[in-house]
């Protein structure tokens, strides 16, 4: 459980699995259906202007998650 | 709050998807995908010019139909908005999924970018939860194959259970294939066996329970499987329409809902809860699509997409990001105004001279000159000023515009904004939706079905009003090139208009966003709900393409319009400048009365007289300006925009006149579409009132501010 921290610590070029979303109801659902389940890798891409939204790689697309999602996702360093 | 079920959900619907069937064997083909995997190229592939509607004109936006025939039978082609999924969390994807389901299409054709395949599974996996009777298109082969992505269709058909269809928009082949699979699936030529998901057996067993039950409620409508999951899920507003489909309550079948329960208790006790059943499922879809990805989908090159990560690292990074967004505003716009000088004299040269025949013809006829004065000087003069001095510059400014958006660049623009929106406490997605707004605000506010959020997608559409649609941008042009570029001269000209330009436009993203912020802080509290953004790949545009569909669904459609509205304008106009009352013509009448308001905010009252008459189209401001000042005494021959800004100063204009016309063009009252499709997407009179006065209110404050200080400071 060591490894285990949030997506938004990670910075750019990184490479994570998913471990935990510690969200419910909507967020939860559309996170899932972007393909955010357990054992998913993530790859952090880049950051946009402000620093904040930040592009991931999911699946082979890219996807965009504020700070406050991305603090919400628990995961493991690859 | 006003946010009900009623004005978010289902009730959008009423009168949405409206398909009229020429024969009772037309066949009904619903063609869904997700956003930017080239939908619209196969929609125009196959239908032709055959479009009933076309893309853009406002409410139409969301269902574009069209027609093919094969083999003799007629198909009637309904594009369905392109979405990641039919989780229905926003009412885009219920649309949808409402139309899947409920819409009775004879096939869904699901459109897929083969770029992308695992991604775009999910929601084709969705799709056949639903319904048996699916094409699966992947598009974009050509692409993938640059790409060095290979896929085996002949595996996926076989994986899948549907027919499956490689197309790429170079080779027209493909689409004849396409059609055939349609044709079959649609007369019943094959018997499809979609695959069906397996979930873990406790769910499996709980499915059971329930499907008997319902094949006897059902019969052969809508897939028992599926219902069954959805009941189990327990989601209302679905639940409710499928009520309203088979007309009957299906939460007072009692024996049913009694097996629901019963479903629920067993998965209860095996520990999965309603959250936990909803994770089983979604995670389920998320697997099957990886599983079959990685049976079809050979990547030769794993870093396939090193380009379209460069291209991030120019146009979304910190340093060029905002900067790149602002120079190629700048360059869409410079084209526009440059490119727009040329023709615009060339149809006014060519309008007027029409108009001398005309004038000729009628005295040859010997008609009274009321008559002429109606029909030659009232309708066909302002018609001949919308067409020349608005179409030219539409005409350009769109197909580039469309260019980038085929392109991919604009979600890359509500990525670079989304923070600017976060602090205005409402959703990214806004970005997107102003940017359609640029084409039309009628647009931009059903393309606001896109975001989640009920509070953030109201305030998405009261404010989409603020940025300056396609029929604003020339009266913007034409007064910029008149008043402000007279400085410079030669090329240095352009340059500099199109610099004021960009200025007006940032100035509008800046009052979009202070306006929402307001309303996020007032009558619209609260705080920004959590936000997920795809970036799609980057494609190379179909320019050809894009230049066609301009020309025919944009130009022609504005041509329509001035045609509607600008000519019985114009004769309402000339009617009430050439009758008088008290040897004064109604028009100045109407002028005068307006007129003590009109100076505060440093208009005068025939333009806040333009304004109002131009509530039908804003197309229209800048002629009816141009004919109540020519109606009143100074007829000049008008073909150049020398000639005009002349008439302009010789009625009082000065360059804070000109500073506020544009400020209240930027702010002012959405015209009658707009207004239309407000009501219709919030099914609320309040907030259609305040989309209204919102905007009218903010433009007089600001023109009237501007006007004060400038006078009090002495510069005018």
């Amino acid at each position: 459980m060591n490894n285990s921290i949030l997506l938004s610590s990670l910075s750019h070029g990184k490479k994570c699995r998913v471990k935990n979303l510690n969200t419910e109801g909507l967020l939860r659902r559309r996170l899932l259906d972007l393909g955010l389940i357990d054992d998913t890798e993530i790859e952090v891409l880049q950051k946009s202007p402000s620093g904040d939204p930040v592009a991931y790689l999911v699946r082979g697309a890219v996807i965009a998650l504020r700070s406050e999602v991305t603090s919400m996702i628990v995961v493991e360093k690859v | 709050m006003g946010l009900t079920n009623k004005s978010t959900g289902i009730g959008v619907l009423d009168n949405e998807i409206k398909i009229n069937k020429l024969t009772p064997d037309d066949k009904i083909i619903a063609l869904g995908g997700n956003p930017n995997v080239g939908k619209s190229t196969v929609f125009n592939n196959l239908t032709g010019l055959n479009q009933h509607t076309g893309n853009w004109p406002g409410k139409t936006v969301v269902n574009a139909q069209g027609d093919y025939s094969y083999k003799n039978n007629n198909y009637i082609l309904v594009d369905i908005p392109g979405t990641y999924s039919l989780m229905s969390s926003s009412v885009e994807e219920e649309v949808a999924r409402d139309f899947i389901c409920f819409g009775n299409p004879d096939t869904t054709v699901i459109v897929v970018d083969a770029t992308c395949l695992e991604r775009n599974l999910n929601l084709v996996l969705q799709t056949i939860e639903i319904t048996s009777k699916v094409v699966l298109c992947v598009n974009l082969m050509d692409e993938a194959k640059r790409k060095g992505i290979e896929i085996n269709l002949t595996k996926l058909s076989k994986k899948l259970g549907i027919p499956v269809v490689g197309t790429s928009a170079i080779k027209s082949k493909s689409l004849g294939e396409l059609m055939e699979e349609i044709y079959k699936v649609s007369h019943n030529k094959i018997t499809l066996n979609p695959m069906k998901i397996e979930y873990e057996k406790m769910i499996e067993d709980a499915i059971n329970k329930i499907v008997e039950p319902l094949k006897v409620l059902f019969q052969d409508k809508l897939d028992h499987r599926w219902v069954a999951l959805k009941l189990i899920e327990g989601d209302k507003s679905l639940l409710k329409s499928i009520s309203e489909y088979i007309n009957c309550s299906l939460t007072e079948e009692k024996k049913l809902m009694e097996k629901v329960d019963d479903a629920r208790v067993l998965l209860k006790d095996e520990g999965i809860d309603a959250e936990k059943f909803r994770d089983k499922i979604v995670s389920k879809l998320v697997k099957t699509a990886e599983e079959i990805s990685r049976d079809v989908v050979f990547i030769k090159n794993n870093n396939y997409n090193s380009f379209d990560r460069k291209l991030d690292k120019y146009l979304t990074s910190k340093k060029f990001g905002i900067p790149t967004m602002i120079a190629l505003l700048f360059v869409v716009f410079w084209i526009t105004i440059t490119g727009a000088n040329m023709p615009s004299q060339i149809l006014s040269d060519g309008l007027f001279y029409i108009e001398d025949k005309l004038t000729d013809l009628f005295v040859w006829l010997d008609a009274p000159n009321w008559i002429h004065g109606l029909l030659v000087l009232g309708m066909f003069r302002t018609l001949a000023w919308v067409v020349s001095v608005m179409l030219p510059p539409m005409a350009i400014f769109f197909p580039l515009f469309t260019l980038l958006e085929d392109l991919g660049y604009l979600p890359r623009i509500a990525f670079n904004l989304d923070n600017y929106f976060k602090k205005a406490c409402t959703c990214g997605k806004q970005a997107l939706t102003m940017c359609m707004g640029f084409g039309c605000n009628a647009a931009g506010i059903i393309g606001c079905r896109i975001i989640d959020s009920p509070r953030e997608r109201l305030i998405a559409i009261i404010t989409n009003s603020f940025t300056p649609c396609n029929g604003r941008f020339p009266t913007l042009i034409a007064i910029i090139t008149m008043f402000f570029a007279g400085f410079f001269s030669g090329p240095l000209q352009s340059v500099f208009s199109t610099l004021i330009l960009t200025g007006v436009i940032v100035f509008s993203v800046i009052m979009t966003l202070s306006i929402s912020r307001i309303l996020s802080k007032t009558i619209l509290k609260g705080i920004p709900s959590n936000f997920t953004l795809e970036l799609p790949p980057y494609r190379k545009p179909k320019i050809g393409e894009v230049i066609v569909r301009s020309i025919f669904d944009r130009t022609l459609f504005v041509l329509g319009r001035a045609v509607v509205v600008a000519a019985p304008v114009g004769l309402i106009i000339w009617s009430m400048a050439n009758i008088y009352v008290d040897n004064i013509s109604i028009l100045t009448h109407c002028a005068n009365f307006l007129n003590p308001f009109a100076k505060l905010i440093g208009l005068d009252g025939y333009i806040l007289m333009a304004f109002i008459l131009g509530f039908p189209a804003n197309e229209i401001v800048v002629p009816i300006i141009i004919m109540s000042y020519m109606a009143t005494g100074s007829m000049v021959e008008l073909d150049s925009l020398d000639q005009l800004r002349t008439l302009l100063v010789s009625n009082g204009w000065t360059w804070l006149t000109a500073v506020c016309v544009m400020l209240f063009s930027l702010m002012h009252w959405p015209c009658a579409t707009t207004c239309l499709t407000i009501k219709k997407e919030t099914l609320s009179f309040k907030w259609t009132l305040i989309s209204f006065l919102l905007p009218a209110a903010t433009g007089i404050v600001i023109c009237f501010i501007v006007t004060q200080v400038s006078k009090i400071f002495g510069l005018i």
